[in-house]
């Protein structure tokens, strides 16, 4: 009961402020700026970009992605080779200490295949993220639209 | 007299191999580097643009042509070159309404004209999306030195391809490509380059 309450206070706290400038710790790593693009239709893959402060003297690594509004959630980077782009899997991304890494564009980011429905500009959805060693944490992904280079923060980040 | 004849039969020959050789280097230059796009004037295929109609290569001489390969269901670099596209076409305000935009797709199997249509709404106007058969999409890939593979994945499949946007002259000459990771910031003095030229009355 007091989880409830607490919950729909935060969420009233928060209900103004956009959800992809909110940011999430999980022992030294902190998680903030997820936000995806909106897809035309729920047959294209979607994307999930995401940044991940690791304030820590030792190195984690993202190894895996979750979320129910994809059935194939993966990480993936977007390599150009000789003008190619190509995505192949990554297994896992390098959260280095004392370093922010960024899923985005061009680089590494999550991909989800399978979306369980067409993501919309202003909907969001939870993805958990599962770290080597930190373990996991869920964050509130923000769908922005489909020409977005991601959220605006006071943080200016 | 004869001797002389015999001189002037040599010259001639050494004219002839002489031209030959010349020719020779000329064509080497004009030959096309098998890396870099042949001039649209050189170009052969025919494709269907997103609101149904055919396009050839002569539909773009006289302006100058800023053309990119992607497809659809492409999640990440697509969505990027065409928020960058429509980023320099803002910056190029109404100097780039004499410019043609094209997204010619990798993926045609998936991308009719129809569906071209959903994705290029949420873009700059000015953008044309193309599409057409396979052999359609080898012809104008083979044209621009573009690579492109289909990548199984799972029960989908992925497109790999060249990420670069490719520029043209007014003419119909290559002029240079914006490479994917490429400083955007030279995009721009790289476009305001072949508007320069301005389009050919």
């Amino acid at each position: 009961m007091r989880n409830i309450l607490l919950g729909g206070l935060t969420l009233a706290l928060f209900a103004g402020a956009a959800q992809a400038c909110e940011t999430v710790t999980l022992g030294d790593l902190s998680i903030g700026h997820a936000w995806s693009r909106a897809t035309i239709g729920e047959g294209r893959p979607a994307v999930f970009y995401v940044e991940i402060t690791n304030a820590g003297a030792a190195d984690d690594a993202l190894t895996g992605i979750a979320t129910p509004a994809a059935t194939m959630p993966m990480l993936h980077e977007t390599v150009v080779t000789d003008g190619v782009a190509s995505m192949p899997h990554a297994m896992s991304v390098p959260v280095l200490a004392g370093q922010t890494t960024e899923l985005a564009s061009g680089g590494y980011h999550g991909m989800l295949m399978g979306l369980t429905s067409a993501l919309k500009e202003g909907d969001s959805f939870p993805v958990t993220l599962t770290f080597a060693k930190a373990g996991a944490v869920t964050v509130n992904v923000e769908v922005l639209s489909l020409r977005a280079e991601g959220p605006e923060c006071d943080d200016a980040n | 007299m004869r001797r002389r004849q015999l001189i002037l039969s040599l010259a001639g020959v050494a004219v002839a191999a002489a031209g030959t050789l010349a020719l020779g280097a000329w064509r080497s230059r004009v030959v096309p580097d098998d890396k870099l796009p042949l001039p649209l004037t050189a170009m052969s295929w025919r494709l269907t643009d997103h609101r149904g109609q055919e396009v050839t290569p002569a539909a773009w001489i006289g302006r100058p042509a800023l053309v990119f390969f992607g497809f659809t269901f492409c999640p990440d670099v697509c969505p990027t070159t065409l928020i960058d596209i429509s980023g320099w076409l803002e910056g190029l305000g109404p100097d780039a309404d004499g410019l043609t935009v094209a997204l010619i797709t990798v993926d045609p199997e998936r991308d009719t004209p129809e569906v071209l249509a959903d994705y290029v709404a949420n873009f700059d106007p000015r953008i044309t999306g193309l599409t057409g058969s396979a052999a359609d999409t080898a012809r104008v890939a083979a044209e621009f030195r573009v690579r492109y593979e289909k990548i199984a994945r799972d029960d989908d499949y992925t497109m790999n391809h060249t990420a670069g946007v490719f520029l043209f002259y007014p003419d119909g000459r290559f002029a240079s490509i914006i490479d994917f990771h490429e400083d955007r910031r030279f995009a721009l003095p790289k476009i305001r380059r072949i508007l320069s030229q301005g389009p050919r009355t």
